[in-house]
């Protein structure tokens, strides 16, 4: 038996023990930072701050790494494809391949905003376990559909795993074994319908159990959060480095460009 | 139309009900009647249409032709079963369809909350229900990580925590073990409202229910 498994949610460090709409916040507000960065200072300075965060949380390393491997996986192809198609000046050259600086830069960044958003977000926002994650959601205001997509979304994402291995189980112990065929394919699409359908029902009936217990519509919550000093510690931290970011975004070329003009 | 002493509390009169595309009806001019402080045993083959009856009561399927009265009082429309659905129970036969907010005790509280008691409110009848079905220590579980029996007793909490004035529950003993079963019959038997019991289980129905009906298409035969 599988369930969900949120690995980073569970730990002591102070991390873990902020509130969970501050560290949301600040992970809203520093990936679009940094997402939206278009210098080098800018995402080196977010990959640092982002690592500092993953420090701070003192996560599994190992577990870390391997997601950031993840995601690297698709920045080598990047790295692959995006030097040789910038157009600009061309720095190397092989038969005929030719990589250009503005490509190289490029790939660059989206490497370092990358790496810089996956840290940021495993150490803000992994380390709430995802029924706070939907309750903070709540609280700053996101859409009650949004939240409560979420929430369900958490809820029966396990039930589903458990229909889907009891039907997989169903069609092994009757001999079934993946091949390159059309009967495995029409298999595999019956599975597929036949769990549809199955989501489906039981939508429905969960539905109908809610309208039951007098369902209307509404939703209540009854997890309080309370602000702690260090929450409020945290959010000025937080705030500062935020700025410092948007600082070196604006501010830096900004102040280059003159100097450079004058 | 007030409710008397003595009236029944379900009343079912001439009630036709066909599934679309069905061949033929599951009711057909179909009448029945539950009695105050009774506790009925449905019986019958499976299809026979006891959970459909279930549904039918509480306004989750509309029937083409025929009365219901609940408590004394006709129901027919969304509004009408709203107002049943305060007062009345249902233990789906598949707890899983039943518990859908990530804890325990958010799902206890769910009804309670829905029937406009304050949050305060509402976790003291959770936390309440809880304690007399043995539910102890259960409020932070993760409803999805329970084990089958478990999610039958959190699931017969949620909507105990509504404090209906009558039960229903459809075949509450399927997949539970002998140990949670014994505990399900205590619990109804100390229970101080009516309640009816779709089940196949003799000897479950004979340690909870005094009477068992057969459902049939036309009627509810006694045994």
């Amino acid at each position: 038996m599988s369930a969900i498994r949120e690995p980073f949610s569970e730990g002591e460090s102070l991390l873990h023990r902020l509130d969970p709409r501050g560290k949301v916040a600040a992970a809203a507000a520093f990936s679009v930072l940094v997402a939206s960065s278009r210098t080098f200072a800018t995402a080196l300075t977010g990959l640092c701050l982002a690592v500092v965060a993953i420090l701070c949380a003192r996560l599994p390393w190992r577990k870390v790494a391997a997601r950031l491997l993840v995601v690297n996986g698709f920045v080598l192809f990047l790295w692959l494809v995006l030097p040789f198609t910038y157009p600009g000046e061309v720095v190397w050259r092989w038969r005929w391949f030719a990589a250009t600086r503005e490509g190289l830069a490029a790939a660059g960044l989206i490497t370092l905003k990358s790496n810089a958003l996956l840290l940021g977000l495993i150490a803000l926002v992994a380390t709430v376990p995802l029924v706070d994650l939907g309750q903070a959601l709540h609280r700053l205001r996101l859409p009650d559909k949004l939240c409560h997509l979420l929430l369900f979304t958490y809820r029966y994402l396990y039930v589903f795993e458990q229909e889907y291995q009891r039907l997989t189980q169903a069609m092994k112990i009757r001999g079934f074994r993946p091949r390159t065929d059309l009967h495995t394919y029409r298999s595999y699409a019956y599975l597929a319908a036949m769990l549809l359908v199955r989501s489906h029902d039981r939508a429905e009936r969960v539905y109908q159990a809610m309208l039951c217990r007098g369902f209307q519509g509404r939703f209540y919550s009854l997890k309080e959060f309370s602000w702690q000093p260090r929450d409020r510690l945290f959010l000025a931290t937080a705030g500062l480095s935020l700025l410092v970011l948007a600082g070196l975004e604006w501010l830096l070329p900004w102040t280059l460009g003159r100097t450079g003009g004058g | 139309m007030h409710h008397m002493e003595g009236d029944p509390i379900i009343a079912v009169q001439h009630l036709t009900f066909r599934y679309p595309g069905a061949p033929r009806p599951v009711f057909e001019d179909f009448s029945f009647e539950l009695l105050p402080g009774h506790h009925l045993g449905l019986v019958g083959p499976n299809g026979a249409g006891k959970t459909t009856l279930l549904h039918l009561l509480m306004g989750l399927l509309k029937p083409q032709a025929g009365r219901i009265l609940i408590f004394g009082r006709e129901v027919s429309t969304e509004k009408d079963f709203a107002w049943v659905r305060q007062r009345v129970g249902l233990l789906f036969q598949n707890p899983d369809d039943q518990l859908f907010c990530p804890t325990v005790l958010e799902d206890v509280a769910f009804g309670p909350l829905n029937q406009g008691k304050t949050k305060a409110e509402a976790v003291a009848l959770a936390r309440e229900t809880m304690a007399k079905l043995g539910l102890e220590g259960f409020e932070e579980r993760l409803t999805y990580k329970l084990s089958g029996g478990e999610k039958k007793l959190v699931a017969l909490a949620t909507v105990l925590a509504m404090q209906p004035q009558l039960l229903l529950l459809d075949e509450p003993t399927s997949g539970l073990d002998e140990a949670t079963k014994l505990r399900l019959i205590h619990i109804l038997q100390h229970l101080s409202i009516p309640y009816m019991i779709v089940s196949h289980e003799r000897e479950f129905l004979n340690e909870t229910v005094k009477k068992c009906c057969q459902v049939h298409a036309h009627c509810c035969q006694p045994e």
